[in-house]
């Protein structure tokens, strides 16, 4: 269970409409399996069907996550126009067990969805999300 | 020798005290799809085997980051 709340599921979902239809990014920062930060990157890419982190923006992500007590706990991206689930450009570039992957899809502009996903030796596990209060 | 990995001091074992050889040591998976970053600097992959670190460096290891919506269409 990834616990998310109703104030960083409002701003993934305002990034995601902010960029369309250009694919946004980034991080998410936390403790365990609480999602404490939403950490926007570059899409270098500029794509409304790919994205690439900047590796220099990911390494100061990470050290500005520890400095507040965090760790990198997973990566966002959108599908401005397709579901949310994992394409399988997602699958090959899914390298770190360690992440919870999300997407954000604005298949439906009007209704958003974003759900969470684990990726062992390139198997799948959809990652129940509970959105909270705080 | 003592490292900085990922912000924890941590004592290794190396020989040839490359950067690709660290990979190894720490079971880094499909090194290929790392970048370095070395004392605040981002190393090219072609340099991971030439480059040797020293006591005390600090390094990061994080793995290229990228996908998309390609191809999931309905």
């Amino acid at each position: 269970m990834l616990k998310l709340s109703l104030e960083l599921q409002k701003e993934l979902i305002a990034l995601a409409l902010r960029d369309s239809p250009i694919e946004t990014c980034g991080y998410i920062s936390g403790i365990e399996d609480e999602i404490k930060e939403v950490i926007p990157l570059t899409n270098i890419d500029h794509s409304p069907e790919h994205f690439s982190f900047d590796p220099g923006e990911q390494f100061t992500a990470v050290k500005e996550a520890r400095a507040k007590g965090y760790q990198l706990i997973g990566v966002y991206h959108s599908h401005p126009a397709s579901p949310a689930r994992l394409s399988q450009e997602d699958l090959r570039l899914a390298n770190d067990p360690r992440l919870y992957y999300l997407i954000i899809s604005l298949l439906n502009p009007e209704k958003p969805v974003i759900k969470a996903f684990r990726v062992i030796s390139k198997e799948v596990t959809e990652v129940p999300i509970l959105i909270t209060e705080g | 020798m003592n490292l900085i990995i990922s912000g924890k001091s941590e004592e290794v074992s190396l020989n040839e005290g490359t950067v690709l050889e660290l990979l190894k040591v720490k079971k880094v998976e499909m090194p290929e799809m790392v970048s370095v970053e070395l004392n605040g600097n981002i190393l090219r992959q072609h340099e991971y085997a030439a480059t040797t670190v020293k006591e005390g460096d600090q390094i990061e290891f994080l793995y290229f980051m990228g996908g998309g919506s390609l191809n999931c269409y309905e």
